[in-house]
């Protein structure tokens, strides 16, 4: 009991390997994050490809859980990783598609192909010099989160906000939503008339 | 209150993960892989989003993530049914062969 007790307070307190838990967990997440869009976008299977992007999203609820966000984090399992992905898949295998046949390599295909790895490979050296800079302590934005942070995330601070400045925006939410209800039902609805 | 996880790390992991949306959206031919490549991109914003949020301690980002979460909602509700109508319009989803609308 004791000797658990020391190793939870040498743990938690000062850290593993001069990184604390709360590191960890942070460079855990990001890693399979990272891993899991990663197959979502290269797998030829799109039912795969749907498995992973929801790998992906509990993932990056776990994210949100570091940050505090504890509501957004459920509301990302629910929401995300639940009814969207539902959806998806729903689509995904009433269309019956199987692997992605090998496209003929037009010119167009060549192209596209160029200017995705090219732009992904800017972008990657961009972030690297970003991380590059914020390893200097004097070039980061910010190195402690907020105060407040325990109760910013939290349902009743979000719901408080929510119906009181933000009451016009989720009031016109719901416009949008039953527009986008009519539109899709128009969209896939076969014959209008009879 | 102190993590040892500076802001940086978090916008940097957002950024990797909206390259890779970005990326999946011009490489892929599957228009239900491009959809899902760009729920990746929104939620790489909504990343960026709460961690400004949580280091600032200000709770206007996670309020206009609960937004973007609606709004993607709604985009993959209509774009499925895009989907759909183009399935059984022309047989295919694959974005090579839908290319009626080209000069």
């Amino acid at each position: 009991m004791l000797l658990d007790r020391i190793r939870f307070i040498v743990i938690v307190e000062t850290g593993l390997l001069g990184l604390t838990y709360h590191a960890w967990l942070f460079y855990l997440l990001a890693a399979l994050a990272i891993g899991a869009g990663v197959g979502t976008i290269t797998r030829k299977n799109p039912v795969t490809s749907a498995f992973f992007l929801i790998l992906h999203f509990i993932f990056l609820a776990g994210l949100y859980a570091s940050l505090h966000a504890h509501l957004l984090a459920v509301m990302q399992v629910l929401v995300y990783a639940g009814a969207i992905m539902v959806l998806v898949l729903f689509v995904i295998m009433l269309l019956n598609l199987g692997k992605e046949p090998e496209s003929q390599q037009s010119e167009q295909v060549v192209i596209r192909k160029i200017a995705g790895y090219s732009f992904s490979a800017v972008m990657l050296v961009m972030v690297g010099l970003a991380a590059l800079l914020s390893m200097d302590k004097g070039n980061t934005m910010m190195t402690t989160m907020a105060d407040n942070v325990d109760t910013l995330g939290t349902a009743e601070s979000i719901g408080a906000e929510m119906f009181t400045t933000y009451l016009f925006p989720f009031e016109a939410v719901s416009l949008l939503l039953l527009a986008a209800v009519a539109g899709s039902i128009l969209l896939a609805k076969k014959r209008l008339m009879n | 209150m102190e993590t040892g996880i500076t802001l940086d790390s978090y916008l940097i992991v957002s950024a990797v993960l909206f390259t890779l949306g970005v990326v999946g959206v011009i490489t892929r031919r599957n228009a239900i892989v491009i959809l899902m490549s760009i729920e990746m991109m929104l939620n790489a914003a909504n990343l960026s989003l709460v961690a400004l949020s949580a280091y600032m301690g200000d709770i206007t980002g996670q309020i206009f993530v609960f937004f973007v979460m609606t709004v993607a909602a709604a985009e993959v509700a209509v774009g499925l049914a895009i989907v759909l109508a183009l399935f059984r319009n022309k047989q295919t989803i694959y974005v090579d062969d839908v290319n009626i609308l080209k000069w």
